[in-house]
């Protein structure tokens, strides 16, 4: 299944109109231990680019961004009990939030997965 | 070897540094500090109701609890002890006159509520205090009650609210911009306020990206929070040109003041079209961090927000100062909190003012600006300091240097290492992994206080815990050995914290 990412590390991988959105293993690398995850309201709806989570490691807390615009249809309750799913399982396991995209054509403005490799390389 | 390191001797004690429980733990219900005899001729009145469990209080006598405090504090460390080099914290000296003054009788022993008439010296303290405040800023105004920094930004940012209100723009303006190097309590601000909050990017040289900022502006914009000398330790040298374009927007300027010990003196943030600014008496006036006790961040406003200064306001009428809570022209958005603030921290700011005088004021934030540099030219070979310039060159900082760990990295060594070592060698750690727009950020604030010996010994330990990382990593990783606990797992008290002490039995 195709990964599409933000230049801010996050991931979507679109199951039909479903994206299940997280953040990268990059990111996760970055962060450290995950200690928290604030995740959204289910129904709220988002658009691309816009604050939807935080992420909270030892080291800092940061925001999240939501990789395509749609309404939250699920979010990863698990990880208010093991935020290690993050470290453990980044773009498994570790998801944040199931986005049904509005305009799943918004996956074009994102890198694919070469693409974000080079760019994390470059980092 | 750690364990046999960090405890070699069979008390558990170091040398002559206690060890010490928790006071649950050394405690005993049937011990007291104090013996009442039981109460004769007692009246039950609570119709038979009683406790029927103990109240699972500790039991002292005396020395036990002194003992239990002293060997406590004897595990903190102190300004007065030694340098504290916290980066945006300003610890500087806290002098010994400024203690004598706060703990005068006729501003210490006051109570809030007593006649007017009786603390006629206090108020005209607060007055005086005032004015010097309005006078270093070049604001027409200031609110005194907030009781710290991040409190004085709500002060602003409820002015800003309360002014746009009165403009019929408090629905259309509810954007608040906040640049990636903000300290964190501005954005905490601005949603507390109930604004929503963007980020404006940094640009290459550790500044506010002025085109990114350009285009964030528009008709929804209520107001830009910027900090001043930033979180880099950078002057921001377009913060005419930002605060020009912020106006001509319709949005106010709000300025965070935490780093005004870099500029108190040199620079007024009202010539620089500030609108509102916090000022962090326990820091800039000295007792950084409050002395353990409250703080105090009064809030200079301009003349566009001071009709929206929370009351009371110092009034001068003919029998005296009087405290006003309804002013004629005014439109206060009401009280910030039940009284009239620190006390204790306006008498200590006061006395820092008078005793230095204006000129001793500016000899201040020059003193804390060249030392800061001191530091960053002698641990820029040897460290990346990312806004510092080529080698070779030096781009001056502000009151702090910033590093970053990029010259560790690859011995494996990261900021959260050599900050744990610097526990060994006697100092308390700079500013981690702040600001977040440099990765593994190291930030150091001397302040002024710091003479040059100190300042080399820092930077002589600096520079050698920087060689051994490359030499022998694993040394750093184990640090701290000395400390009265070892490296702790940060993670695990993030993720399960314990926040209270229960009983063996309950847990």
């Amino acid at each position: 299944m195709a990964y599409f990412y933000t230049k801010d590390h996050e991931w979507a991988r679109l199951e039909g109109q479903n994206a299940f959105c997280g953040i990268s293993v990059y990111a996760v690398e970055q962060l450290g231990d995950v200690v928290y995850v604030e995740l959204p309201e289910i129904g709220r709806s988002v658009k691309a680019g816009e604050a939807m989570a935080v992420v909270e490691s030892a080291k800092a807390a940061s925001d999240v961004y939501a990789p395509l615009s749609g309404t939250v249809i699920a979010v990863n309750t698990a990880l208010a009990g093991k935020p290690e799913l993050v470290n453990e399982s980044a773009e498994g396991e570790g998801w944040f939030v199931q986005i049904q995209a509005s305009d799943p054509a918004e996956q074009n403005a994102l890198m694919d997965s070469d693409a974000y490799q080079a760019l994390v390389k470059g980092l | 070897m750690s364990e046999s390191l960090s405890h070699p001797s069979l008390s558990g004690n170091r040398g002559l540094l206690q060890a010490e429980g928790l006071i649950f733990e050394t405690g005993s219900p049937t011990r007291t500090g104090v013996d009442l005899p039981a109460p004769k001729g007692h009246k039950d009145r609570l119709g038979g109701l009683g406790r029927r469990a103990p109240l699972d209080l500790p039991g002292l006598s005396e020395p036990e609890t002194m003992r239990h405090y002293v060997r406590l504090s004897q595990r903190n460390y102190a300004i007065d002890l030694g340098l504290f080099p916290l980066g945006s914290c300003t610890m500087k000296h806290n002098p010994r006159l400024n203690e004598r003054v706060a703990r005068f009788e006729g501003f210490a022993d006051l109570h809030p509520l007593q006649p007017i008439a009786t603390v006629q010296g206090a108020l005209e303290l607060m007055d005086e205090l005032a004015h010097w405040l309005m006078e270093l800023t070049g604001m027409p105004a200031v609110a005194l009650s907030p009781k710290a920094g991040a409190h004085g930004e709500f002060c602003g940012m409820l002015a800003i609210k309360a002014a746009l209100a009165a403009r019929g723009e408090a629905h259309s303006r509810t954007r608040v911009l906040v640049p990636s190097s903000a300290h964190g309590t501005n954005p905490a601000t601005a949603i507390a306020a109930g604004f929503i909050v963007e980020e404006v990017p940094g640009s290459a040289d550790g500044r506010v990206d002025l085109e990114a900022f350009r285009a964030k502006l528009g008709p929804d914009v209520a107001a830009l929070m910027l900090t001043n000398p930033n979180t880099c330790g950078l002057f921001e040298r377009d913060v005419k040109t930002i605060a020009d374009l912020v106006h001509g927007a319709g949005g106010f300027f709000y300025c965070d003041g935490a780093n005004y010990n870099a500029i108190v003196g040199l620079v007024r943030p009202g010539d620089l079209g500030v609108d509102a600014m916090h000022i962090n008496l326990h820091k800039t006036f000295s007792t950084p961090h409050g002395g353990g006790g409250p703080g105090a961040g009064p809030t200079v406003l301009s003349a566009a927000l001071a009709p929206f200064a929370p009351v009371p306001h110092i009034v001068q009428r003919s029998e005296g100062r009087v405290l006003v809570e309804h002013q004629e022209g005014t439109s206060a958005y009401g009280r910030l909190c039940a009284f009239h603030g620190q006390m204790g921290m306006f008498t200590r700011a006061l006395a820092y003012m008078l005793s230095h005088g204006a000129d001793g004021l500016r000899q201040v934030a020059e003193d804390a600006v060249l030392n800061a540099n001191y530091l960053l030219a002698r641990l820029k070979p040897h460290f990346n300091a990312p806004f510092a310039g080529p080698a070779g060159t030096h781009w001056p900082c502000m009151h702090e240097a910033l590093f970053d760990d990029s010259t560790l990295r690859a011995a494996g060594v990261e900021t959260i290492d050599l900050a744990k070592a610097l526990l060994d060698e006697g100092y308390h750690p700079f500013t981690t992994y702040f600001p977040l727009v440099v990765h593994g950020a190291m930030l150091i604030e001397p302040t002024e206080t710091e003479p040059k010996r100190e300042l080399d010994r820092f930077c002589e330990v600096m520079i050698a815990l920087g060689e051994r990382a490359n030499a022998d990593p694993a040394a750093l990783k184990a640090a701290p050995l000395l400390a009265p606990v070892r490296r702790l797992d940060e993670t695990r008290a993030a993720r399960t914290p314990v926040l209270r002490w229960r009983k063996p039995a309950d847990a």
